[in-house]
């Protein structure tokens, strides 16, 4: 009994093995397979499902028109829940499913992790969501696209507005201390090299009683404009001081301020302040398309990063279409020189993986809104 | 010298509105020696009750000034009632239990009231309007201070006054001085120690909510979480005063509004904490009893 049971179960096996050694080529020769990575499962699964969710939308559509270069396009799904650990799991699970292209992985550190495979194995990567800096910036990881701003870009859209429009020199930064608030203010120093003075930069303590002393300090700096990085409620008491001395310096901040509960707060003396902010993309009509898709096929509205990861499903199918195959090189060449639109915008890549045409545009208070400026 | 006196002046402003919540502190720890950890949700409570009082009172067609005098003295007297619930649901019938329990229940106030604000109002913050009217002739001195400086200056100092007289010339400011020296021979000589205790609570959370409209107005924004950091800040300055002692308070706290100010001005607003602390640290460490404390000895 029990050895029949085993040649049974053996039998099983290698008649599995045969069909796998025979779907196998058989799934690569007509089929374009994409992998898609990220948190599908956990506590973290609300930021990973909508990715699944634009990447079997997209494929689908090209699907239905006949696939890309004749070949129908697959999904194949990997969970990372955005743990270091299970990414490079996934990772190696998605290689040796010889998946042509990867949609992920979602978190910053779950990416990392898993991008040293991805290269090893000559496998182009892109994420709608990870947006730590050195993940491009590190030229470590040259098979990395992103269809999202990095975390410093507003730093660098902050500084070209300042010394190009403003025609500042001399620049006080302030921040809150905090991860966010100091990161952005840290960025725009950086940027500021060579291109204007640094004449302050301080953190201040959130929820103080009052700020007048910083202010007073700011003033004597006699900068040509004010950056801040952090929240609104301090942003707004900073602006109100400096007002009510008669400091009417420019003022510029992060996306942190760009909230509608700042002008609510700053009442009148939010007039004219400057902030960075992800660009407007509603108006976009392909941007309205991908959500209609969504609305139509799952029956609600997109989470977080869809049409960041809409964007990257489009670009990689483009990518291979334009490049005529899955090749390694030829794709990387096609995604930094081909334009392609998508919800966000007419994209490519830099020569560092970060889509050029997303990312940030500085808004200015007129008339109690915030209007973005061009 | 300009920046100099700027910052002076910023840091009386600052020190003011900690002694005008300091003095509560004070005054309850200086007749039942408990620290009354739900003050700064009192302070917090008046500027809620300004705000809205105001937003009615705009409404309705009044402004300017009388506005301000209408919704301070409103949220005085709300802010007064609250002293006094306080002190008789969660302090009362724990006076003869050990002295750690009538501290954990202030906390438990505390964390209870911000609560309470949360869920009544909201956790946004609320522009809170400019009630404090400009005054033409500051003018030229704009920069060094503006008329919310002044005005706050000027009614702490008021405020400080009224109280120094009622302790010192008063009948009822006798009795309170008979509790704080000696709780139990006051009652035997025929004062009401309860109601004293009262007293002491309402007039606390008034001068609390004094402040809290009065920095509202100043900074023009309010949440339900403000009372907690000035709470805190006000606490330290009262203990760095002396705790118990109410010129000690005052003192107290225009030492760490300077302090404050001027650290933040001519070294660095990032050790602004720092600076407050390390200065409370120090006095604690020569001046056990703060700077104008008197180290008393255990009563037995």
């Amino acid at each position: 009994m029990k050895s029949s049971l085993r040649a049974l179960l053996g039998r099983f096996v290698l008649a599995a093995f045969c069909l796998g050694c025979l779907a196998g080529p058989a799934l690569a020769q007509d089929t374009i397979i994409l992998g898609v990575a990220g948190a599908h499962s956990g506590d973290l699964a609300s930021y990973g499902l909508p990715t699944l969710n634009a990447a079997k939308l997209v494929a689908d559509k090209y699907n239905a028109q006949g696939g890309v270069l004749g070949k129908k396009i697959v999904v194949v799904a990997q969970d990372d829940q955005c743990k270091p650990e299970m990414a490079t799991n996934a990772a190696t699970k998605l290689v040796s499913d010889k998946a042509d292209v990867i949609l992920g992985h979602i978190c910053s550190g779950a990416t990392k992790a898993a991008m040293g495979i991805y290269r090893d194995a000559k496998k182009v990567c892109m994420s709608p969501s990870a947006t730590n800096p050195p993940l491009t910036q590190s030229g470590e990881y040259p098979n990395f696209f992103r269809t999202i701003a990095p975390d410093n870009d507003q730093a660098k859209v902050a500084v070209d507005f300042i010394i190009d429009k403003l025609g500042a020199k001399k620049i006080a930064i302030i921040h809150d201390k905090g991860d966010y608030g100091k990161g952005f203010a840290t960025f725009v120093q950086d940027y500021l090299t060579g291109k204007g003075e640094v004449v302050l930069f301080e953190g201040v303590t959130p929820g103080a009683v009052d700020y007048s002393a910083v202010v007073q300090k700011v003033g004597r700096s006699k900068p040509d404009c004010v950056v801040f990085g952090g929240y609104h409620p301090e942003a707004s008491k900073i602006v109100g001081t400096m007002r009510k001395k008669n400091m009417d310096t420019p003022f510029l901040s992060d996306d942190g301020v760009k909230d509608d509960t700042f002008i609510k707060v700053a009442g009148p003396d939010a007039e004219g302040v400057y902030a960075t902010g992800p660009k407007d993309i509603s108006s976009n009509p392909l941007y309205k398309v991908a959500r209609d898709e969504h609305q139509a096929a799952f029956g609600s509205e997109p989470g977080a990063f869809f049409d960041q990861a809409y964007t990257a499903a489009l670009a990689l199918l483009n990518a291979i279409e334009k490049s005529g195959g899955t090749d390694y090189d030829k794709l990387v060449t096609a995604l930094r020189t081909e334009y392609v639109d998508t919800p966000i915008g007419k994209i490519k890549f830099d020569d560092k993986g970060d889509a050029e045409g997303a990312g940030f545009s500085v808004y200015q208070v007129q008339n109690g809104v915030y209007k973005e400026l061009n | 010298m300009d920046y100099f006196w700027e910052l002076f002046f910023g840091g009386l402003t600052r020190g003011a509105i900690y002694a005008l919540i300091a003095l509560g502190y004070t005054m309850v720890y200086g007749i039942i020696e408990l620290i009354n950890f739900a003050h700064g949700e009192i302070y917090m409570i008046g500027a809620f009750t300004a705000l809205i009082v105001a937003g009615v009172l705009s409404m309705m067609g009044f402004s300017g000034i009388s506005i301000l005098v209408l919704a301070s003295l409103v949220a005085v007297i709300y802010s007064m009632s609250y002293g006094f619930t306080l002190e008789k649901i969660a302090y009362r019938p724990l006076r003869h239990a050990p002295r750690l329990s009538p501290l954990i229940s202030a906390i438990g106030m505390s964390i209870f009231l911000q609560n309470y604000v949360l869920l009544a109002q909201t956790s946004d913050f609320l522009p809170f309007p400019r009630l404090i009217p400009k005054f033409e002739f500051m003018k030229p001195y704009y920069s060094t201070m503006a008329e919310s400086d002044l005005l706050i200056i000027l009614v702490a100092a008021v405020a400080m006054i009224l109280l120094t007289m009622l302790i010192k010339f008063t009948k009822m400011g006798k009795a309170m001085r008979a509790t704080a020296q000696n709780r139990k021979m006051a009652m035997l000589v025929g004062v009401n120690v309860d109601r004293i205790i009262s007293t002491t609570f309402i007039i606390g959370s008034a001068l609390a909510a004094l402040g809290g409209v009065l920095i509202a107005s100043h900074i023009g924004q309010i949440n339900f979480y403000i009372g907690f950091i000035a709470g805190i800040k006000a606490f330290t300055a009262a203990v760095l005063g002396g705790i118990g002692s109410i010129p000690g308070a005052v003192l107290g706290s225009l030492v760490l509004g300077w302090t404050e100010s001027f650290g933040t001005g001519y070294i660095s607003s990032d050790y602004e904490d720092v600076f407050a602390f390390s200065l409370l640290v120090l006095i604690l460490i020569f001046r056990p009893a703060g700077i104008l404390g008197r180290s008393t000895t255990q009563k037995v």
